[in-house]
This record gives structure tokens, sequence and C-alpha cells, in this order.
């Protein structure tokens, strides 16, 4: 009969809670149930120490890679031998994995096979994690154009007395003539307006 | 039309990026038809990872940290060579303001002079063992650094046993001000601006110098991947030229406001002005409005400060091998001693007509005053460059070296 395999035991350091949490839920619907996870390296030897992990993740954002390639390698704290999850073979993960911005360190003499999913499903985590915070970014910026867009109609009704669906049209009808978005035409005009206000205004 | 060379080099936010930067904020880069990218990162280890997966082709990097990578030492280390340094001196050993007081009571006087500091120091460390209180812990950035060594070394020649009267810890520069602060860690050895921020802030007190260490000793490199390097040696050329111009003008007193300028930016050290010029100007705080002057506190062009000395690799090399990091076997010393390579930069660099010392390797601590010696271009000063326990390094002796450091 064969031996049973322990489940791995998965230490994520992350200061980011929010993508801390998302790897943790990628790991559990993937069956890993034995997860610790921690925000701060502060004690993280004698938390190495308590829960034995085979497999631990940083991201790379974190200033404390050195500090924590050191310990494996010279602490006492840790028990068995850890090494970076380095498999010559397979230079693509590696840069998969450093594209993504997660490290993994692996105790000695863990099977490959049995590592490379870990890190497979942290590094589509992570990846998924910098799509959302792009998504996110990007839906930033559109609110900051929608108010660049608002500002502009301000000036354009105060300074011509326009309505604002007029103001709205006149600034449309300038980006469609000068092939620009309307945005960028907002901008110019907020800029121009800021130059050509006169001097008691510029507070 | 000039070829245009598209280079991408990692560093980290420490003074001593200030001729990476320059290359690229002064145009010396872009004059040499490189197209040059600089990535800000948070560890070393980051600049490894990034250097091996090809993301860079060169970076900023910690001078015994190329030759840890080529014994095996660090884990998806590729082939790197140094064809040049970033600088000498730059970095300093700041302690506590409670060391600092039990080391004044002991006769430690604020002029960073290494042996009367050093000393004082193993007055209190002997103090410290007599009470049976804990040993007093030290930081450094990374176990493959100059500021490992030095630290070692000065503590070492001064009676400290650095395995044992006292603990070494890793910390990353950032944070080395408040883990001092708040008691986690009771001095380390690390570049600027960290050591003027904890003495500015008064939070600390510079202990001593590497400058004082050991004199004109390199800190930060520019490792390149070694088959970049191999494949692409027009673009590595021009890189040099366009560093060792940069390093021209950041070595010149009249730019130094500029350079803090710039440096100052979040783009790359991110931390106030104030911070980096006194390193700079080599006048470095000591509390209040005090200051010591050090005129060679970090030197990033004269004395051949970029020049490669495979004399340094090996020192490098003989303190690996001293704190039980590596073995002693002439084929890694090979390796150690053919990490550096002076030969790319003189070729390199020969059309500049700037002072190109002829040898490859001098005998560190032979220098007791600045020296005329033999160079192309130019005419060359070196030196002083010894040891501050009057220790010489003869790279031709290296066994009889790493013996006699044997405990």
């Amino acid at each position: 009969m064969p031996a049973v395999q322990k489940p791995l035991s998965i230490l994520v350091i992350d200061e980011n809670h929010l993508r801390a949490s998302v790897i943790e839920a990628g790991l559990r619907e993937a069956g890993y149930d034995d997860l610790t996870i921690v925000h701060d390296v502060v004690g993280i030897a004698r938390r190495i120490e308590d829960v034995q992990p085979d497999v631990i993740m940083i991201n790379l954002e974190n200033p404390n890679r050195d500090m924590l390639e050191n310990m494996f390698q010279l602490s006492r704290a840790v028990k068995r031998p850890i090494a970076m999850f380095v498999d010559r073979s397979d230079s693509a993960s590696i840069e998969a994995a450093v594209e993504a911005g997660v490290s993994a360190y692996v105790v000695d003499g863990l099977k490959r096979e049995r590592v490379k999913p870990v890190l497979d499903m942290a590094i589509s985590r992570f990846n998924a994690f910098s799509r959302m915070s792009r998504e996110l970014d990007e839906a930033r910026s559109e609110l900051e154009k929608r108010k660049l867009v608002e500002r502009a109609k301000g000036i354009l009704m105060s300074t011509r007395g326009l309505s604002e669906q007029q103001a709205y049209v006149l600034l449309r009808k300038t980006a469609m003539s000068q092939n620009r978005k309307i945005s960028e035409i907002a901008e110019s005009l907020i800029t121009a307006a800021g130059l050509l206000a006169p001097p008691d205004e510029e507070k | 039309m000039a070829k245009t060379h598209q280079i991408t080099a990692g560093f980290m936010p420490l003074m001593d990026s200030a001729v990476l930067v320059t290359a690229k904020e002064m145009g010396f880069a872009e004059a040499e038809g490189i197209d040059l990218t600089l990535v800000r990162e948070m560890s070393w280890a980051n600049i490894r990872d990034r250097l091996a997966v090809g993301h860079f082709q060169v970076a900023h990097m910690l001078a015994p940290m190329p030759i840890a990578c080529n014994l095996g030492l660090t884990p998806l280390a590729v082939p790197t060579i140094v064809p040049m340094a970033l600088g000498l001196g730059g970095n300093a050993v700041t302690v506590s303001n409670t060391v600092w007081a039990a080391m004044s009571a002991y006769g430690a006087e604020a002029n960073f002079d290494p042996s009367m500091a050093g000393h004082a120091l193993k007055k209190v460390v002997s103090e410290r063992v007599a009470e049976r209180k804990a040993v007093l812990r030290f930081a450094v950035v990374h176990p493959y650094s100059g500021h490992n060594y030095e630290l070692r070394y000065w503590l070492a020649a001064c009676g400290i046993d650095p395995s044992r009267d006292i603990e070494i810890v890793i910390v990353p520069p950032p944070l080395m001000v408040d883990a001092l602060a708040s008691g986690t860690i009771d001095g380390y050895c690390v570049g600027e601006p960290w050591n003027t921020a904890a003495a500015l802030l008064g939070r600390g007190h510079i202990a001593t110098i590497k400058a004082a260490i050991w004199r004109s000793s390199p800190e930060k490199v520019l490792g390149v991947g070694a088959l970049w390097a191999q494949e692409n040696p027009e673009a590595l050329s021009a890189l040099l030229r366009a560093l060792s111009n940069a390093a021209k003008w950041c070595g010149d007193a009249r730019n130094h406001d500029d350079l803090t300028r710039i440096l100052a930016e979040k783009l790359y050290v991110g931390q106030p002005e104030g911070w980096m010029l006194p390193a700079l100007r080599g006048q470095l705080p000591i509390g209040g409005e005090r200051t010591v002057a050090v005129s060679d506190f970090f030197v990033p062009f004269a004395k051949a400060a970029t020049f490669p000395w495979k004399s340094h690799a090996l020192w490098f090399y003989s303190q690996m091998v001293r704190w039980g990091q590596v073995q002693h076997t002439a084929e890694n010393a090979q390796i150690a001693r053919e990490t550096y390579r002076p030969d790319i930069y003189r070729a390199a660099l020969k059309p500049l007509g700037i002072a190109l010392p002829v040898a490859n390797a001098k005998v560190e601590g032979a220098l007791t005053a600045a020296t005329p010696v033999g160079s192309s271009g130019a005419s060359l000063v070196l030196g002083p460059d010894g040891f501050f326990d009057g220790g010489l390094f003869d790279p031709d002796k290296l066994d009889a070296y790493i013996a006699s450091q044997k405990q």
C-alpha cells in the first residue's frame, strides 16, 4: 500500500492583506488546507519553527527577502534546510514567478511535482490580483477624466454663458475636430484657464 | 546614425546608486547611444533574480555579491562579472544612543577612529558578558556584503568575536533606523543615507566609517550578466564610458546640490536631500549641529574609484573563507579573481583619456599616503588604502593571509 502523503504545509508572507486573501482562497480551493498567512515578518523565525512549513512564499516587493534567505541558510530555528524553488529545467516557471512578483522557498527533498502546482496557483493568483489592481486604477482614472470634463464644462458655462449641454457639445466637437480625447481637451482648457486667470485669482 | 543600446539596470534606493542614476538623468548614457532604464528594487535578492531571468542586463550590486553568485553560494544565480566598481567608501557603523553612551564612558570620541571606538565597544561587550546580559545585536544588509565583512573585520581586530560576543542579523536598509530606535538592534553597518538619517533624527550615533576601517575600499559594483556581456561587448563598453563620465560628474563638488536633488526624487532614493548632502560633502553629523569632516567618505571617481581591482575581489573572498561561507580551494580563489574584469574596464575607457591603472591588483594597505602610481592616460594618485589595524593584504600571498586569519 502506498504511503499516504502528508498534505503540504504552506506559509504565505504578504503585507498586502487583500492579495494574501486572494492567494489563500486559491490555495484552499485547490485543496491545500494547511495554510498559514502572515502579514508581518516580525517574529517570523519563531513562526517558521512552530509551523514547520514545506513551502514558504513571499512577494518580491517585500524588502525582507534578504533577511529570510539568510535565515534559511543559518538559523537554528529552521530545522530543515530550505532552498529557493529552483528547477533549472523549468526556467519558464521561474521567469513566470518573478514576473508575477512571487518567490517560493521549499524544504529540502520535496519533490518538484508536489511544489509546482502550488507555485503555479500562486503565480496565477498574483497575476489575477495585478489585473484587478490595474482595473481599479483604470476605473479611478476614468473617474478623474469625468471630473476634468465637469470642470471644463463649468469654465465654459461661466466664461461664455453656455448651458451645460452646449458646453459639453463644444468640448466634444473640439475633440473630434482635433482628433483628441475629450478629457485631453478638458485638461488643456483647465490649464489655459488657469494661465489666463487674472493674478488675484491665481490662489 | 548611432546605434541605440537598450539596457535595463536594477538598483537599490541608496546614495551610492548615484553613478547609475546620474548616467541616466544627466544624459551621459544617451550621449553614448544607450537607452538606459533604471528599475528601483526592494531587495538584493530581487536584483539577483531579475538579472538571472534576464529582466536586467546589469545591476547595482554589493561588491562581494557577484563573487558569491559565481561561487554558487546564492540561489538562482547566473554567472556575473564586475567590469566596474561604483565608487569607494560610503558606508558606516552606527550604534544606538545607549551603546554610544556606554562607549563614550570607555573613552570613545566622536572622531570615527575605528581603533578607539572598537576598543571602547570591546569593554562594553565584556561588561555585558560579566553582567550576564544578552549580547549586543548588530545588523548588516546582506551576508555577502562589504558591510558584513568590514563590521566583522573591525570587531575581530578589536578583540570582539563577531560570531560569539555579538549577534549579527540581516535587516533591509530602510528599516535600520526604526529597528535601532525600537531597540530591536543595537547597531548596524549600512550605506547612506541611513547613518546620517539616524544621526540627524537623534536615534543613533555614527561610531566609525568604512573609509577608516579599510581606506579606499569598494562598496557597490556594476554586476553584469556574463552571457549578455559576451554577446554585447559594444553596449557594455558604451555603458562603462557613460558610467565613468557620470562618476566624474558625481565627484565634482559643484554638482553635489544637483545630485542630491535628483537622488531625493521618489523614483530614486526617495529620501530628504538633507540626508544625502552630508555624506557627499564629507561632513558627517554627530549630534546637534556638530559634524566631523571626512574628505574621502564617499569617492565616486578620483583615485581610480571605479576600477575593479582583483585584490578587492580576493580580499572579499578571503573574508568569505574566514567566516565560514565558503571553503578555500585554488579553484574557488580563481573564480573570485576572475569575477572582477579590469581588462574590460581598460579596453572600454581607453578612448576617454582618463587615468587607468597599469596593474590589475595591488597590495591593500601598502600605500600609507596618497601616492602617484603607474598609469596610462592621465596621471593617477592612489591611496592611502590601508586597513585601520595596519594589516596588509597581498593578493599573491592569499593562502598565507587566509591561514593567518584562522582562529
